[in-house]
């Protein structure tokens, strides 16, 4: 019947698109099964680089995760209508992250077979082990809060479950921050201001993802957003932005400011080839300026502005991951302040990495598992936000 | 007695016979894989006094001693395992030369135990630091943590190992501060290899060993000591 054809067609597109999802999963896996066969010599890690591509999806997606709960939070923690419709969304998006992010993690380890072992031994002291419970306990949050929002009988439940969740986030993603922050001799890391930069970041790049998946699923049911809806969430956008930037400023320049940081930030900021790169370009430019002029000045109009501008976000994010996590590492440790050194093990020299075709299909892979997990749980139940006009009119007006 | 009795009895005696000679060898095997039962005392810390005043540039020979000793293959790309490495220094204001033997500095608070999930990474009562390769899931965090770049991590499939050095693809490994040899009263192979006795290898809470007695006696320094990791090697003349 040709009337049913645009339906028909854009279900046969549905299935194309879970198709080409688990496709990217599928390499993602296949990649992770050769880094098992043949060890991490396939990849570009080696014993100076010990954290690749693999690490800057994962961390990425980790962090992305507990920030898009914001959205969730701002709804059932601060009562803001607007956000509140959205808050099974963000819910979703939060658990289907956090699923393909920790299973890249999870499958770049050396023997990721032994996964039991990190289940059944705690070291109390390692901030690891205490994100094993931090993760695996914001799964069971995260996934009660969505049952009290979408059961309508658990409802009055959803405010203390949301607020437990807002609460247990923080210390995620604080956990996340303190993994690099607790790396006493490294020049790039160890410092109190990690935490709460990642915290500020996940914010910013939660929303972003949130602004990318939520106009993907009103494009597709012909939903249309309402203005004063983008004009918040642009302009929350906008100050998330800012406020991740003040902090990794505030990052470097300390670090500038200590003369023996001076020679690290210097590698970074201009003299290390890709990292500097990355950093002004990615980061700075794509991640930040870009983003930050579409919001003040829409020129795209405002929706297509918001969206062209959260993707900027998530392109930052990764680029400002890579240069931290790898140029991080790439710097040498330095052992023997005041002694110029060298030898066979790459002491005083800049690490080589060449990212591999490996990882980076495993770390797509923990992208296709967050997009495959979304796009079948919007199929199957009721994620979309539907904003009643009356409530966008009272969201706007709190 | 009857004949049935007898009969009997002869049974008893061979079955008996038969199931000592069975369970025989494996209890001997069973016995020699324990090993000894004496554990490691806190009364004990091994440790380590190098002299680079006596340490010559480009020899290798602690280098190639230990790579022998534990199975390395001795190569030095950026993904081979190098448990010990010698490194050159040049001071950046007076230009003095020198050279020295680096490795896990086997420290007292070793941040690579406190940060491994697993308990994998840790620290024997008599301080020597050691990687458990049953429990390391090889997340790599000890090799992030570790301010000496002692550590490596395994790229490919072994072969050839050695039997009291048990290694795995996939893991981290350092230096044991050949932690066989040392159960058995003998020094690291390292330190024996030293064709300038420029290693001292001895127990630093004796106060009558020959390391006790030097430390007190020269000027010696640990590694980064501003981390306050409290180092079981140190060293003379940096």
């Amino acid at each position: 019947m040709a009337s049913h054809s645009p339906s028909q067609f854009k279900n046969r597109l549905y299935y194309a698109l879970v198709a080409a999802g688990g496709l990217v999963v599928l390499l993602g896996l296949y990649a992770a099964h050769m880094m098992e066969e043949h060890g991490h010599i396939i990849t570009g890690m080696n014993n100076q680089i010990v954290w690749g591509l693999p690490h800057v999806f994962a961390i990425f997606l980790i962090v992305a995760a507990s920030g898009v709960l914001n959205v969730a939070s701002i709804g059932s923690v601060f009562g803001k209508v607007a956000y509140k419709v959205r808050a099974p969304l963000a819910s979703l998006l939060s658990i289907a992250m956090l699923g393909g992010g920790l299973t890249v993690l999870m499958l770049d380890l050396g023997r990721p077979d032994r996964i039991i072992v990190a289940a059944t031994h705690y070291n109390l002291t390692s901030v690891f082990a205490w994100n094993v419970v931090l993760y695996s306990g914001m799964f069971a949050a995260v996934a009660l809060y969505l049952w009290t929002m979408m059961e309508q009988r658990m409802n009055p439940w959803s405010k203390p479950v949301g607020l437990f969740v807002f609460a247990w986030r923080f210390i995620l993603t604080t956990g996340t921050g303190l993994i690099f922050a607790f790396l006493v001799a490294r020049q790039a890391y160890g410092s109190a201001l990690l935490p709460p930069m990642f915290i500020v970041l996940s914010f910013a790049w939660g929303l972003a993802v949130f602004h990318v998946v939520q106009s993907a699923i009103y494009a597709w049911n012909g939903k249309a957003y309402k203005p004063e809806i983008v004009n918040r969430m642009k302009n929350l956008l906008g100050i998330f932005i800012i406020g991740a930037l003040y902090l990794v400023a505030a990052y470097h320049l300390t670090n500038l400011y200590f003369a023996r940081q001076s020679e690290f930030e210097h590698f970074i900021l201009v003299s290390g080839g890709i990292y500097p790169q990355l950093f002004w370009w990615g980061y700075g430019l794509l991640g930040n300026i870009l983003p930050l002029a579409l919001i003040i000045y829409p020129v795209l109009g405002k929706t297509k502005s918001v969206i062209t501008a959260s993707m900027l976000v998530v392109l930052g994010g990764f680029a400002l991951l890579y240069v931290f996590i790898i140029g991080g590492q790439a710097f040498p440790l330095n052992i023997f302040p005041g002694y110029e050194v060298s030898s066979s093990f790459g002491d005083g020299q800049i690490g080589l990495y060449k990212p591999s075709l490996p990882e980076f299909l495993l770390g797509c892979g923990g992208l296709g598992i967050a997009f495959l997990i979304t796009t079948v749980s919007v199929r199957v139940l009721n994620f979309i936000p539907h904003d009643k006009p009356t409530i966008a009119g009272q969201g706007t007006t709190d | 007695m009857s004949d049935t009795d007898i009969q009997r009895r002869q049974f008893l005696k061979t079955s008996v016979g038969a199931a000592a000679v069975a369970i025989a060898p494996g209890m001997l095997l069973f016995d020699m894989a324990h090993g000894k039962t004496e554990a490691v005392s806190s009364k004990v810390r091994w440790g380590m006094l190098i002299d680079t005043a006596n340490c010559a540039e480009g020899c290798n020979d602690c280098v190639n001693a230990c790579n022998k000793e534990n199975g390395l293959s001795g190569g030095l790309s950026p993904t081979d395992s190098q448990w010990m490495r010698k490194v050159e220094l040049k001071d950046m204001r007076g230009g003095r030369a020198l050279s020295l033997p680096m490795m896990c500095q086997h420290c007292a608070e070793p941040p690579c135990v406190d940060v491994c999930p697993t308990a994998a990474s840790f620290k024997r009562a008599d301080g020597i630091v050691l990687v458990d390769k049953h429990l390391c899931i090889g997340c790599r965090y000890c090799m992030m943590a570790c301010p000496y770049k002692a550590r490596s991590f395994v790229h490919e499939p072994l072969h050839d190992q050695k039997p009291d050095v048990p290694r795995g693809k996939g893991t981290v490994e350092s230096c044991t501060m050949c932690v066989h040899r040392v159960d058995k009263g003998q020094q690291p192979a390292c330190a024996e290899a030293c064709p300038n006795k420029s290693i001292l290898f001895g127990n630093l809470n004796d106060p009558d060993s020959e390391i006790s007695k030097r430390i007190r006696s020269v000027a010696s320094t640990e590694v980064r000591a501003d981390l306050g990791l409290n180092t079981g090697i140190r060293y003379q003349g940096i």
